[in-house]
């Protein structure tokens, strides 16, 4: 399937966004997520399905002023 | 008049100093640099990182260890929807409900979109966050973020990074007089001690600031000399200093003075 994570276009296996996170690496990370520019809370990532085409952003804490 | 300890949503903070975290030459500086700095707010945010680097949560852990109080910005949101989402993400992530809202209209000058802050405002009020908004100086914007429920307001000194000082002092000590009990905080375009000195006489609560201490040469050393000028500031405006005059007044009392029965010019 392919969406677009933080910005870049790409073909996926997961289907939902928490599988998206262990697809990517980040299962075990400190992140954000939001979907088509909405926010996904942690616990509603196993729940939330990804068809082709969405795009979705994985967010960590950065320097910030 | 009595300096009043300042609290913000509720947490008393002794420090009036905010600083952020980006820009410095190294993790070890910026560490050594807050704590010079002796404050107790830092603003950090919240970014894209490749799956693979983890520095995002290096920097995280370095910013625990040091035990501040993070503030999360909205920064370089262009649109309502946007700082919203993104606060949304930064209030999981960071554990907390505090937010410096931006929602930046203007690419040269980094100008804040009022319309768009209220609307952001609002929005975040009602889902429960404390905001703290980035503005610009003017009065009316000021009357309508609090009325969205911002209890505390961020107007800009100058533009971000441009170290230019407080561009509007006029307006700025407007803002102070119609809101004396709002705390107000400089956020932005503070290039020197000097300037976050001057925003504090201006009788402001605090000062946020990072570029002018990250990009100094020596950071360690400037975030020290800005503790001490906000500290200097706020101490001198509790004290009340006189009002300019145009005309000399000596300072030498006047009697007692020696030939003062001789003629002016001899």
């Amino acid at each position: 399937m392919n969406i677009e994570v933080n910005g870049k276009r790409r073909d996926v296996q997961a289907a939902t966004l928490a599988a998206l996170l262990e697809e990517l690496g980040y299962e075990d990370r400190l992140v954000a997520t939001a979907l088509n520019r909405n926010f996904v809370r942690a616990a509603d990532r196993q729940g939330t399905e990804l068809k082709a085409g969405d795009a979705v952003e994985i967010l960590v804490p950065r320097q910030g002023g | 008049m009595e300096n009043r300890p300042l609290a913000i949503y509720g947490t008393p903070l002794s420090s009036r100093l905010l600083v952020g975290t980006a820009q410095y030459p190294s993790p070890a500086i910026l560490a050594e640099a807050i704590k010079a700095s002796g404050a107790e707010i830092v603003t950090v945010s919240l970014r894209r990182e490749a799956g693979a680097s983890r520095s995002g949560e290096s920097f995280w852990s370095l910013i625990r260890e040091l035990g501040a109080k993070v503030l999360p910005n909205t920064a370089g949101c262009r649109s309502v929807k946007e700082a919203v989402t993104t606060a949304q993400m930064a209030r999981e992530v960071f554990a907390t409900s505090w937010i410096k809202l931006e929602v930046i209209a203007d690419d040269d000058l980094l100008q804040p979109d009022p319309f768009g802050l209220v609307e952001a405002a609002a929005i975040l009020v009602r889902d429960g966050f404390n905001v703290l908004p980035y503005m610009t100086e003017d009065l009316v914007l000021a009357e309508k973020l609090i009325g969205a429920g911002c209890e505390v307001l961020m107007p800009w000194g100058a533009p971000i990074g441009s170290g230019r000082g407080l561009n509007n002092p006029f307006a700025l000590q407007a803002l102070r007089r119609r809101f004396p009990h709002v705390p107000l905080i400089i956020d932005a375009g503070i290039g020197t001690p000097a300037h976050a000195a001057a925003a504090m006489e201006l009788g402001y609560d605090g000062v946020l600031l990072n570029t002018a201490i990250a990009k100094a040469g020596d950071p360690v050393s400037m975030a020290r000399a800005f503790a001490l000028a906000v500290e200097a500031g706020r101490l001198a405006y509790c004290a009340e200093p006189i009002p300019p005059r145009d005309m000399a007044e000596p300072s030498t009392p006047q009697l007692g003075r020696a030939f003062a029965d001789l003629p002016r010019r001899a």
